[in-house]
């Protein structure tokens, strides 16, 4: 790590919740009065990489979306580094699920990334041949520098999903928040999305990924939030990521031999 | 029968002026519309606009633009919110609770406009349905070169003017905020997740829809002229840009040749009539969308039945 902190620093830190790239405090959200998040705490380590797990419907997606601002809070605080969301849009990186957006829209692939910029070019300010370059460099780096000028339809469905990922490194954010990076997608770009975990956690930076496949949890990961509309466990992939843990995230509709893989790794 | 050159500036030219001015703005603003799958919203609000306008019309009892144009986006914000009332109140969807509040909305500023103002000039339901684009003259040029004087351009029609501003107004705007516009018409929720406020770029888009929609004199002309040149420019091309400079370009030129075929062609061809204006620009608009959809190079039935026919080989 880059951004080497004391096991004691970072525990005082955490307790006070001040330093943590984010710190939830009693979140609910519910859709249409029917709640989908109770009263989940949650405090991420710097420089973690954090898998949300639970089973479908578990708010999983919610608690990313409740975290940005981008459906409303009933209760509860959202912390990015000791401060409102709010103030802090520049800290966050964000990738969407890939079926969030219309992939017809009259874009190319090194637009869509120049879109992470936005935020850094403020409103008005236009998109300049500089602003492409850092671009086409964060494409190259999730192995897409050939298909920049592609219409986005045009791409396989991995290949969409490195775009957003690109898009997500041009934000050059301190905390990242994926929903689903790995659903679906082929080979290599499982191993670039992989590459690029490493690579941000060399650097220091804190990323949160909703993810659906258990076994590849203890591999990908080291810290897990499990979530069934209320948290069940949150910690080091060894002592939450256990067996009674996902059996009471899952409510028991995990058969045993898929739970004890997950378990095992 | 013979057009005068004298006939041509004061008659046509003007009317053409206006088929193409009212039509950028929509092109333009269509453009972001059919992205968003909301194309009927162009549709919707140019009747929702009606009983503001008749409203602005009898409430100051002239027809000058900005008592009416008050009147539109009062109409506009009342729709929204009534539109929002009942999705939430009376449990429809969008699209229902839309296409309660618009009917409703035009019938009552055509049952105003009956008995109101009905019998007075230059409103009338003719002319919200209809348009009247071949109403407007420009009394004062004689030939091309009295184009070159001052004095002639001061009396250019009002409305042409009006037009010309919100088509500078809604060019200039599109180009400060192409950003914002693309991002929250691409993916929303990323907008606002940096700090680019989705819901202010919508409100915005809207506003500038009404404007545009009470602009286009006639409810045809602003249906077709919102959702044609758009889906047209997005069969030829895959940029943002490209598409939007390209459904200015249909927009022209439906507005000067829609106006040909209704004005001119009819006398070439022997007939007693000419055709309306407003109806003629929307049906050249849907011609260039059913060229389009045949022969544009990538995304045409031809050019997509050819290259199937390349994929399989014989």
């Amino acid at each position: 790590m880059l951004r080497a902190v004391e096991p004691l620093e970072q525990a005082i830190a955490a307790r006070a919740g001040t330093a943590a790239p984010l710190a939830v405090r009693d979140l609910t959200v519910a859709y249409h009065r029917k709640p989908v998040l109770w009263n989940v705490d949650f405090t991420a380590p710097a420089g973690g990489r954090i898998a949300i797990v639970g089973p479908n419907g578990a708010g999983k997606s919610t608690f990313i979306k409740a975290v940005l601002g981008l459906v409303p809070r009933v209760g509860g605080e959202v912390l990015v580094f000791g401060k409102p969301v709010e103030s802090q849009r520049r800290a966050i990186g964000y990738v969407p699920q890939r079926e969030s957006v219309d992939w017809d829209f009259p874009t190319s692939a090194v637009d869509v990334v120049a879109m992470g910029l936005y935020g850094r070019l403020g409103w008005c300010r236009p998109v300049r041949r500089r602003h492409l370059e850092e671009a086409r460099a964060q494409l190259d780096r999730v192995g897409m520098a050939d298909f920049a000028d592609r219409q986005i339809g045009q791409l396989s469905g991995g290949q969409q999903q490195r775009v957003f990922l690109a898009r997500a490194l041009a934000q050059d954010a301190q905390l990242y928040l994926m929903d689903e990076p790995f659903a679906g997608v082929d080979a290599a770009t499982e191993r670039a999305i992989i590459d690029v975990l490493r690579e941000l956690e060399r650097a220091g930076r804190t990323v949160i990924c909703v993810h659906h496949d258990l076994q590849t949890v203890p591999e990908y990961f080291d810290h897990v939030l499990l979530l069934n509309l209320r948290r069940i466990a949150a910690g080091p992939v060894k002592e939450a990521f256990t067996e009674a843990n996902l059996q009471r995230a899952y409510g028991g509709r995990l058969a045993p031999p898929e739970l004890v893989a997950a378990v095992r790794g | 029968m013979e057009i005068t050159l004298a006939d041509f500036l004061t008659i046509d030219l003007p009317a053409m002026l206006v088929g193409t001015l009212a039509g950028i703005p929509c092109a333009l603003l269509g453009t972001f519309l059919v992205l968003r799958r909301q194309a009927l919203i162009g549709d919707a609000l140019s009747h929702v606009v009606l009983p503001g306008i008749v409203a602005g019309f009898m409430i100051s009892g002239s027809i000058a633009t900005l008592p009416m144009m008050a009147g539109a986006l009062a109409a506009s914000v009342i729709a929204v919110l009534l539109i929002e009332a009942i999705r939430r109140l009376g449990r429809l969807e969008t699209g229902a609770a839309m296409g309660v509040v618009f009917t409703v909305m035009f019938a009552a500023g055509v049952v105003m406009l009956e008995q109101g103002v009905g019998t007075r000039v230059d409103l009338d339901a003719q002319h919200a349905l209809y348009g009247a684009v071949e109403l407007t003259y420009w009394r004062g040029p004689t030939d091309w070169a009295s184009l070159l004087d001052p004095a002639i351009w001061a009396a250019l029609p009002h409305s042409i003017t009006v037009l010309a501003a919100v088509a500078l107004l809604t060019v200039a705007l599109v180009l400060l905020f192409y950003k914002e516009l693309k991002i929250t018409t691409f993916d929303p929720a990323l907008a606002t997740s940096l700090g680019i406020r989705a819901s202010w770029v919508n409100a915005g888009l809207i506003l500038m829809v009404a404007v545009a929609a009470f602009e286009a004199v006639g409810s045809i002309l602003v249906i077709a002229m919102f959702i044609c040149p758009a889906a047209t420019a997005r069969m030829l091309t895959d940029r943002l840009s490209r598409q939007l400079v390209l459904s200015v370009v249909f927009a022209i030129l439906s507005g000067i040749l829609g106006y040909v075929f209704a004005a001119f062609v009819p006398l070439w061809i022997g007939a007693a009539n000419s055709l309306t204006a407003a109806g003629m620009i929307a049906a050249v608009g849907g011609v260039f969308q059913l060229l389009a959809m045949l022969f544009a190079p990538r995304y045409g039935v031809v050019a997509r039945a050819l290259s199937r026919r390349g994929e399989i080989p014989a």
